[in-house]
């Protein structure tokens, strides 16, 4: 089986005190020593003993990231039953985000959702008893993965990726024609022509890097969204559970989309509060937008809070709401407790048996404790979290803008040194097929499609 | 007496193969050599390895096929090089991964020759004769049944139809229900493989017209010359050999003119009619296609083609047509020198019928009935290399079978020939396959100049290759190796000569000494040219030479494939046991389960391969398996 080495946070991702960042498979030791500086005169780590702890740095080059402890296992006495290090870095989000990409850098790949699991098991460390349990694991992460990886890309940077893909696809089909049919299609001057495209590409991509670095800024906390049909009170609930005395932590105009995000603490809970737009069909098309945007988040949420306006009746907006909560963790505020109810409490408990509802009235200000107790509980019994799915697949599409990147160095390169066109086209390939990771694109017939569908072969 | 009348023929055999175009003459042959009692069917002793389309072996991908061939012991490369009237290396100015061999055929010779092999190798029989019913019991093939009613009870068959099986020519509003070059099509043989559960498809192809050469004004056309030295196919092929006076080839091209009739004319097309239902080749257009497809080409190339050295006929290439006589006709006259072209076959369209070969093992053997393979067309490729590779695979592993051996299995990294048949039986192909170097992920590998190190040895294994060629083969490696190593270790000084040598290919200077490997590796020379200052240098074979400079010049790259082939032989060594039962693993999604269920791959790695199965259902696989082998411990 595959046992390259592959790396992963396998500590939650949060503010806690210590982040572990775990890398296992054949060159784990090979990896780890190329990043680790001990103190004084230490010898390599893969010289040094198994189970034994090592207090020193993580660089990259000159450039020092954490201060650490290194744990090493050898294979096979670890849980992979491979050789595995675990580094032991200060908690907190970017630290261990640094510490990972340095890792990845310098040899090990991200592992896939379950990985380690999985090799835990396929190497005899998990009893067959537990085969189904390793399978569900591998199977809602993947699952998971899959959504949020796609649902997370930036419209702009989805549309870079395909676009790029398309012009490398078509160049790589002029290659293979040409190889395929040498004495219809000629490839007299092409390597300068594909040098400027491949410029291009490089710059892309860098740029699609960076962006990905700083753009977004990853913040570790439960995706909060609050839903209601206009005027239901949601922006006043924001107001206030930001205001007052609660600390503002942040104030991020949304990185990814517009709309407001604010990041207050919840007695020593993190929450990222997403106001939407209200849901509600719409013909305008700024509002359509807005609202489009605030579906889109209600379906990437950790938890969703729902203002309902109990003055008024449930109407065709509330439906679509209640429909899409379905299945999801939700809290359920009957506002406006202080006016006569034309929703009732019972009313709503009807409809939404599976979620807690609160009476409140944010004006009054009623209520509101039990909100936060809620929300507090909901955490402690498990059925809310973070979701560090997002933040990990963040690094996997950026390493995978790398490889590609990597690819395309390896592409001029060969043009530099003159190499015949064939091997271009092989570099290509990795490039493109990086990037088609990124966006859940396999390969498949591509190559063979586009060099039919565009060249013009003869017999 | 009664009972004699009664009597129809039985006949015992080991192998039955039926159909003796490429694919079946390379399956015939193996069985019979490999010592089996073997039976060949043609509907006519006269098309045994016809071409009934174009002139030529080889070509991009193609010539690797055939060097591969030849490599395991097959028929195809020596007999073009006996009978080639021209040949070239194509792709020569690019990397050594895609120089690929073309040889123009003599296509009468190569048909005699080949007959004469088959008809002159102990252990074969020639029958001409339609075979109409396959024969089974409990799942395994017992016999063939032929037109006459006599039975051939036979251990294995081998089905090599072709583009015979409900053959149906089209041109314009004229359809005949014949096979290739007016042969009798084999009407019966589908029904009965339909009986047996196999599922057929549809597929068509087409040719262009042959032209009386006295009709053509060369004047107006390209001459195309072959290669000044010719490199022979066959590795047993003495290249002293191939050094013949060579037939031209001429260029010419389409024009708007012509393109402006085809378009006037395309109602008339079968093509768009519907009365053509077949599936039809992308890489291999009607000339009416390119013109629709590809309307602003203002011209099409158009190459003219002996057929052989005793005929007048020549193939018009690129120009293959389904259109009404009278269109074609005036359409090929528009063509620069065809002015006054006068046809003495007309263009047409064949449809016919195939399987979806996902219906097969890697070995080619069908996964409902034990002992029946198929190679060539039949199985949906296109093309005649193609053909005779498949058709030399389904013949060892049908003799193989019958021998109960080990079955012959190339994998995608050993050979184009892996390459063809694992695509061929993992993926649902939509139209003939046809290969190309872009379908094969390891070329530098699989180069047409190293097949023999690559299969030889399995060749030999199989009882294909004598004892000879094989220690051939391992002296040549053993020179390849030692000189590789002198030469990474021999070094030159700045002296003033090399430093002169240098200068004179364009090439830096040394600042201090460097061994030759180094200096192979620059763009700007090679292996060859350095012969001036290695001093120490062996005399060696030509092949040899030629072998250390690609080992050396792009060693990188090797190595970098050489990685991933080790990747890909991890999943490819885990096997899935014939038997395994998807329904038994509810986590994979459906569609994984319905196409595994289908194609039953043989390995983990094959599975990776099949389109709808994605990475977690992989893992998932892996993870079944293993619980599932622990279970039976």
């Amino acid at each position: 089986m595959r046992s390259d080495t592959i790396a992963a946070i396998s500590t939650a991702v949060s503010e806690s005190g210590i982040g572990i960042i775990r890398i296992s498979g054949e060159e784990a030791f090979l990896v780890v020593d190329r990043v680790y500086r001990g103190k004084g005169r230490s010898k390599k780590l893969s010289d040094c003993m198994s189970h034994t702890i090592h207090y020193g740095y993580i660089c990259d080059g000159d450039e020092v990231i954490d201060e650490v402890l290194v744990m090493l296992m050898r294979s096979p006495r670890s849980f992979t039953a491979e050789d595995t290090v675990e580094i032991n870095c200060h908690g907190g989000v970017y630290a261990m985000k640094r510490v990972l990409e340095t890792v990845l850098k310098y040899g090990a790949r991200p592992a896939e959702p379950g990985e380690f699991t999985k090799r835990a098991f396929l190497n005899g460390r998990i009893d067959l008893s537990q085969a189904e349990a390793v399978i569900d694991v591998i199977q809602a992460k993947n699952e998971y993965a899959l959504k949020s990886s796609v649902s997370q890309l930036k419209g702009s940077v989805q549309e870079a990726v395909s676009r790029l893909r398309n012009e490398m696809i078509y160049q790589i089909a002029f290659i293979e024609s040409a190889l395929d049919d040498p004495e219809h299609i000629s490839l007299e001057g092409y390597p300068n022509r594909l040098r400027e495209k491949n410029c291009q590409w490089m710059q892309e991509l860098q740029k699609l890097i960076v962006s990905a670095e700083n753009g977004r800024r990853i913040r570790e906390g439960i995706k909060t969204v609050i839903v209601g049909k206009p005027n239901a009170g949601k922006s006043s609930l924001l107001n206030f559970l930001v205001g007052e005395d609660r600390a503002i932590v942040t104030d991020i105009a949304g990185t990814t989309r517009d709309i407001l995000t604010e990041t207050i603490q919840l007695n020593g809970l993190t929450l990222n509060i997403v106001d939407t737009a209200g849901i509600r069909k719409t013909e305008d098309a700024v509002e359509k937008i807005g609202v489009k945007l605030a579906e889109e988040n209600l379906r990437d949420a950790d938890l969703i809070i729902y203002v309902v306006d109990s003055s008024t009746r449930l109407d065709e907006n509330d439906e679509k709401i209640i429909e899409m909560m379905k299945g999801r963790k939700a809290i359920v505020l009957q506002n406006k407790t202080d006016l006569e109810a034309v929703t009732t409490e019972e009313m709503l408990r009807e409809r939404m048996q599976d979620h807690a509802i609160l009476p409140i009235s944010i004006r009054e200000r009623t209520g509101l404790d039990r909100l936060e107790q809620c929300v507090k509980e909901m955490f402690y019994q498990g059925e809310i979290s973070f979701n560090d799915q997002v933040f990990i697949t963040n690094i996997r599409q950026k390493n995978l803008l790398i490889t590609s990147l990597e690819s395309l160095k390896q592409v001029e390169n060969s043009i530099f040194m003159e190499m015949p066109e064939d091997f271009f086209s092989i570099d290509l390939m990795s490039a493109y097929e990086a990037l088609g990771e990124i966006i859940g694109e396999k390969v498949g017939e591509d190559l063979v499609n586009e060099i039919f569908g565009k060249f013009c072969m003869g017999k | 007496m009664d009972t004699w009348k009664k009597k129809t023929l039985e006949e015992w055999v080991d192998v039955a193969v039926v159909g003796a175009g490429h694919a079946g003459c390379e399956a015939a042959l193996a069985c019979a050599r490999l010592g089996l009692e073997t039976v060949i069917f043609t509907v006519s002793v006269d098309s045994i390895a016809m071409m009934p389309c174009n002139p030529n072996i080889g070509g991009s991908s193609k010539g690797h096929l055939v060097r591969e061939l030849d490599a395991l012991g097959g028929e195809m490369g020596r007999n073009i090089d006996k009978t080639f009237i021209q040949s070239k290396m194509l792709n020569k100015s690019k990397g050594p991964a895609v120089h690929s061999l073309r040889a123009q055929a003599d296509k009468e010779e190569y048909s005699r020759r080949m007959r004469r092999m088959l008809e002159n190798t102990p252990h074969l029989a020639i029958r001409q004769m339609e075979v109409t019913d396959i024969i089974t019991e409990e799942g395994r093939i017992t016999g063939i049944k032929t037109y006459s009613g006599a039975v051939y009870h036979c251990k294995a068959c081998v089905l090599c139809t072709g583009t015979y099986l409900k053959a149906r020519c089209i041109y314009g509003d004229v359809s005949t229900y014949t096979g290739p070059n007016g042969l009798q099509a084999a009407n019966h043989l589908t029904d009965s493989l339909k009986e047996h559960g196999i599922e057929m498809l549809r597929f068509k192809t087409g040719t262009p017209a042959r032209i009386d050469k006295r009709s053509i004004d060369f004047s107006k056309m390209e001459e195309q010359f072959g290669d000044e030295r010719v490199v022979p196919f066959s590795f047993e092929t003495d290249p002293g050999e191939v050094q013949i006076q060579q037939s031209s080839c001429w260029l010419t091209y389409t024009n708007e003119k012509t393109h402006e009739i085809i378009r006037e004319n395309l109602d008339r097309s079968p093509l768009y009619s519907g009365m053509i239902e077949g599936t039809g080749p992308r890489y291999c257009p009607s000339i009416e296609d390119k013109v629709v497809r590809f309307a602003d080409k203002d011209r099409h190339q158009v190459f003219i083609e002996p057929e052989g050295l005793y005929t007048n006929e020549m193939y018009v290439g690129g120009m293959s047509s389904s259109l009404p006589e009278d269109v074609q006709i005036a359409m090929y006259r528009t063509v620069s020198g065809l002015e006054h072209a006068q046809i003495v076959k007309n263009a047409y369209a064949i449809e016919y019928d195939c399987i979806n070969a996902t219906q097969l093992y890697a070995t080619l053997e069908f996964k409902k009935i034990k002992g029946l393979f198929s190679g060539g067309q039949f199985n949906g490729s296109s093309g005649y290399e193609e053909a005779a590779a498949q058709g030399l695979v389904a013949g060892i592993n049908a003799a193989m079978s019958v021998l109960k051996r080990d079955p012959l299995i190339i994998d995608r990294s050993e050979g184009y020939i892996g390459v063809l048949i694992d695509d061929l039986v993992t993926k649902e192909n939509q139209e003939p396959y046809r290969m190309m170097t872009s379908r094969s992920e390891y070329r530098l590998l699989l180069r047409q100049d190293n097949a023999d190190m690559r299969l030889t040895r399995k060749g030999y294994e199989v009882g294909l290759i004598s004892e000879e060629r094989y220690l051939r083969l391992q002296k040549k490696e053993q020179l390849i190796k030692e000189e590789t190593e002198r030469v990474e270790k021999t070094l030159v000084g700045a002296n003033q000569k090399v430093q002169a040598f240098l200068e004179a290919h364009k090439s830096t200077l040394l600042k201090s000494s460097s061994t030759i490997g180094e200096l192979i590796r620059r763009p700007e020379l090679t292996y060859e040219m350095l012969a001036e200052i290695d001093e120490g240098r062996p005399e060696l074979p030509e092949d040899v030479q030629e072998q250390v400079n690609i080992n050396i010049k792009y060693d990188g790259y090797i190595q970098r494939q050489l990685k991933q082939v080790e990747q890909f032989k991890k999943l490819e060594t885990k096997k899935i046991p014939e038997n395994f039962e998807y329904d038994q693993v509810p986590s994979l999604r459906i569609e994984a389960r319905q196409k595994l269920n289908m194609i039953h791959p043989l390995s983990i790695g094959q599975a990776s391969r099949i389109s709808g199965v994605s990475p977690a259902d992989i893992s998932v696989l892996l993870v079944y398996l293993e619980s599932y082998n622990r279970g039976r411990q």
